[in-house]
């Protein structure tokens, strides 16, 4: 049988893209923050005032005729990523791993033409990746040196760690792992490979590429099922922090870790996918509901890190 | 959560007045429920003629007035005639003339459509009814058989039907022989009700036969019981009226009076005629001044306008439930619905092809365009120019090649192709082809849906005659908004989070 009865999904607590609209966006996320998450700039410039660690930032392209300022920004780097600053499910980000004597490499090894960049940055500033066509600008980024604890479990880009907070408390969490499929990015509908954490831990649960069930990862054919991330307790923190930071009840963190720097916040994201469930292996929506019961007096973050950790394990200790 | 009562009682208003509205335009106005229903009309010819006798005339001649059939066009002839029509209880056209000499011919003509109401219906009881004064050799007979049957009754109208029966006796009394040899059977069935002070009065009806002429009113008799007027047919037996007879008066006057000339009469020729019921309907509420809130009242090119766009809520409504219910995937929100309406002008098939030309075609100059690095702007203007050539050289060749058929892609909506066109150029280098045919195939397959909704010939009455459809509409669509329950394609999707069983 490939379908599963609306029954079943509803025992198993899997929260859908209808009710997550309604239910969880339409109701915890205001309209007015939503600038806060959808404007990379903004989300960077709110971290850094908030004392939470982002990528460095090289420059902003905001006109047209500042296009040809890229290479002197870019002149003494090892590599850089170009994004729009509002561009959604991870369209128009260019990664060049590698910069040598003014040409420029994507992580594939492919070269990239100056002309190339122009035309990328022209399309993002006209709002080719902006939601709703937009005019945009043009965000350059350092590229993050990668932490080799995750050598093998990603391919060609580095893997990022994303984490549903409700209400301040982390409910859910996975590590992306780019693939060759998804051409560096660690975007799940591009092919990258989800990997289901353990809240308490850090730990893997289970794995997925393409919403199917996987054990290894397709290119390096690294296990899996056996991941620990480190600075775990450091990401829990920052995701929680997010959540005073953007004040957006439902909540999509996307962290990285640098091999020097240690976890840096990369974005936020206010309409988070579904497929960290399937990564998980299990419904979202008992978690989401047991933090909607809560009551009584605010807690802060340590606090809501500690409860979430108790709580939302995988084996649940209620 | 709060309180969703507001909610569902505005959306329960929407389905009633929506619904309420579409059944009154129904039956109120006769819009009949499906296209392409039919309808029978009677068109009807009274000549009216008598002999001037050089001095002043004026006739006046009954109009119908019968429930049962609705006056759908009437006109008058009478060259030389001044015309009044009384809209009084008894319709009447008053033809006068200061002068009449010689042989006169008075026309008119009405067209009639059947109603079904054939009761008679009379609020106030009849005031009392004269007595007959019987001549002196049959007031014995007749009241010896009026007291007779008047026992064996219990009403007006088993008293009617028994004295209808008796006149009709094989086995008469002598009394009836006598009564019968002096009067009609009309006549007296009338006056030995009117004798018992029983409510009945004298009709004139037209019976109707397709391709008749010269026919002349006959005679019938109404008694009345409990508000209702019924019919007896006392030279046939029988009675009842059916759909085939118009009372073309009833109030007990006479039918034609004519001051100033002799020997009047009025024939009768008729001929049935089959139309649309949409189009008797909309004569009905032209002639009725009924015309409220129907868009037959605009004028004919916003007509048509109008239904093209009253169909986009159909399409729209389409779209909703594919993507909220069904969870198919399309590449711009409501471009399959602007692809449908064009399809409408195309038919599907063309359309599919047409459509598939132009992006395929389009794709190919995107790809030259993109590696001149233009702004976005510019290119997206580049790519319109371009569509509306490769649209005109296909309507071209097509035209050259004696393919009528292609001479339709001018209605496709070229904004939008060329949108489409440099979205699915972007999709095709960001994420490769496969997911262009998705999305690309989503979008027709919604499109596709869509205009076979749209399509539809019941649909496309529907929307456009009756407008509390549209109520209905947006309350379906408001519904789905509130829906959160699993998408079709999330059945599958989440399909492994149940395990295997």
């Amino acid at each position: 049988m490939k379908y599963a009865w609306p029954w079943e999904l509803s025992r198993a607590g899997v929260l859908n893209m209808n009710k997550r609209n309604i239910g969880y966006i339409g109701k915890y996320n205001p309209r007015k923050h939503y600038k806060r998450v959808d404007d990379k700039l903004i989300t960077k410039q709110l971290a850094l005032a908030n004392g939470i660690a982002v990528p460095d930032l090289i420059g902003v392209v905001q006109e047209q005729h500042d296009i040809e300022l890229i290479p002197a920004m870019v002149i003494d780097r090892s590599g850089f990523v170009i994004k729009p600053a509002k561009g959604s499910g991870g369209k128009g980000i260019l990664v060049i791993t590698r910069v040598d004597n003014g040409r420029y490499y994507k992580a594939n090894g492919d070269e990239v033409t100056p002309n190339e960049i122009y035309r990328h940055v022209s399309n993002t500033l006209s709002g080719l990746f902006s939601l709703g066509g937009r005019p945009d600008v043009a965000i350059v980024e350092g590229l993050i040196v990668f932490d080799p604890v995750f050598n093998g479990v990603s391919y060609e880009g580095v893997p990022d760690i994303r984490l549903i907070v409700f209400k301040g408390f982390p409910v859910m969490g996975m590590l992306r792992c780019s693939t060759a499929a998804s051409d560096g990015k660690a975007n799940l509908h591009q092919g990258a490979v989800g990997i289901g954490l353990d809240i308490a831990t850090g730990r893997s649960l289970h794995a997925v590429q393409f919403d199917v069930p996987v054990d290894k990862h397709p290119d390096t054919h690294f296990p899996l099922s056996d991941i620990q991330v480190p600075h775990w307790e450091t990401l829990l923190h920052t995701a929680s922090r997010a959540y005073e930071m953007c004040e957006m009840g439902y909540l999509g963190t996307d962290m990285v870790l640098d091999k020097n720097r240690g976890p840096l916040l990369l974005e936020l994201n206010a309409r988070p996918g579904l497929t960290i469930q399937i990564a998980n292996g299990k419904g979202i929506l008992p978690r989401l509901k047991h933090v909607e019961s809560l009551k009584g007096a605010t807690m802060s973050v340590d606090q809501r890190v500690e409860y979430a950790k108790k709580h939302f394990c995988d084996q649940p200790k209620f | 959560m709060h309180s969703r009562k507001p909610f569902y009682i505005f959306v329960f208003l929407l389905f009633f007045v929506g619904i309420g509205a579409s059944i009154y335009r129904g039956i109120e106005h006769n819009v009949p429920f499906l296209p392409g229903e039919q309808v029978q009309s009677w068109a009807i010819d009274a000549k009216v003629s008598f002999s001037g006798r050089n001095e002043p005339a004026e006739v006046q001649f009954s109009l119908p007035n019968d429930p049962a059939f609705d006056i759908l066009v009437e006109n008058t002839t009478s060259p030389g005639y001044g015309l009044t029509i009384t809209e009084e209880q008894n319709r009447k056209a008053i033809w006068s003339i200061r002068e009449a000499s010689g042989p006169q011919s008075l026309f008119y003509r009405v067209t009639l459509v059947p109603t079904g109401k054939l009761e008679i219906k009379s609020d106030q009881e009849p005031t009392d009814t004269e007595v007959y004064p019987w001549p002196a050799t049959e007031k014995a007979a007749a009241e010896q058989i009026v007291e007779d049957v008047w026992l064996r009754s219990a009403t007006n109208l088993s008293f009617a039907k028994q004295l209808m029966e008796l006149i009709h006796d094989k086995n008469q009394s002598q009394n009836m022989s006598l009564l019968l040899s002096t009067n009609t059977s009309t006549k007296l069935f009338l006056q030995m009700l009117h004798t018992k002070g029983v409510p009945a009065r004298n009709v004139s009806g037209l019976v109707l036969e397709d391709q008749r002429r010269r026919q002349t009113l006959t005679t019938y008799v109404q008694v009345y019981q409990d508000g209702l007027w019924h019919l007896f047919d006392v030279v046939n037996n029988k009675q009842g009226r059916d759909g085939n007879l118009v009372l073309w008066e009833y109030a007990g006057g006479s039918v034609l009076e004519v001051m100033g000339g002799r020997s009047s009469q009025v024939s009768f020729s008729m001929l049935q005629d089959t139309r649309s019921a949409l189009a008797t309907s909309i004569d009905m509420m032209m002639t009725d001044d009924a015309l409220d809130f129907s868009l037959y009242q605009l004028p004919l090119e916003e007509q048509s306008l109008f239904k093209g766009i009253l169909l986009i809520p159909i399409g729209v409504m389409v779209v909703v439930f594919l993507r909220v219910i069904v969870g198919i995937k399309t590449s711009g929100t409501f471009m399959p619905v602007l692809i449908a309406m064009a399809f409408i002008q195309t038919t599907l098939l063309t359309g599919l092809i047409g459509f598939l030309l132009i992006v395929a075609f389009g794709l190919m100059i995107r790809s030259y365009l993109s590696t001149l690095n233009l702004l976005l702007i510019s290119r997206i203007s580049a790519v319109i120019i371009v569509v509306i050539f490769i649209i005109g050289l296909f309507t071209l060749i097509s035209f050259k090649l004696g393919l009528s058929e292609g001479l339709t892609v001018t209605f496709f909506p070229m904004i939008i192709l060329a949108w489409t066109i440099e979205r699915m150029s972007i999709l095709w280098e960001e994420e490769g082809p496969k997911k262009v045919f998705i999305s690309g195939g989503g979008s027709l397959f919604v499109a596709t849906i869509a205009y076979l909704a749209m399509s539809s010939e019941l649909v496309q009455h529907w929307v456009f005659n009756f407008l509390g459809i549209h109520l209905v509409i947006l309350g379906l669509v408001l519904v789905m908004g509130q829906y959160t329950g699993y998408r079709l394609t999330e059945l599958k999707r989440f399909k492994p989070l149940v395990g295997e069983k």
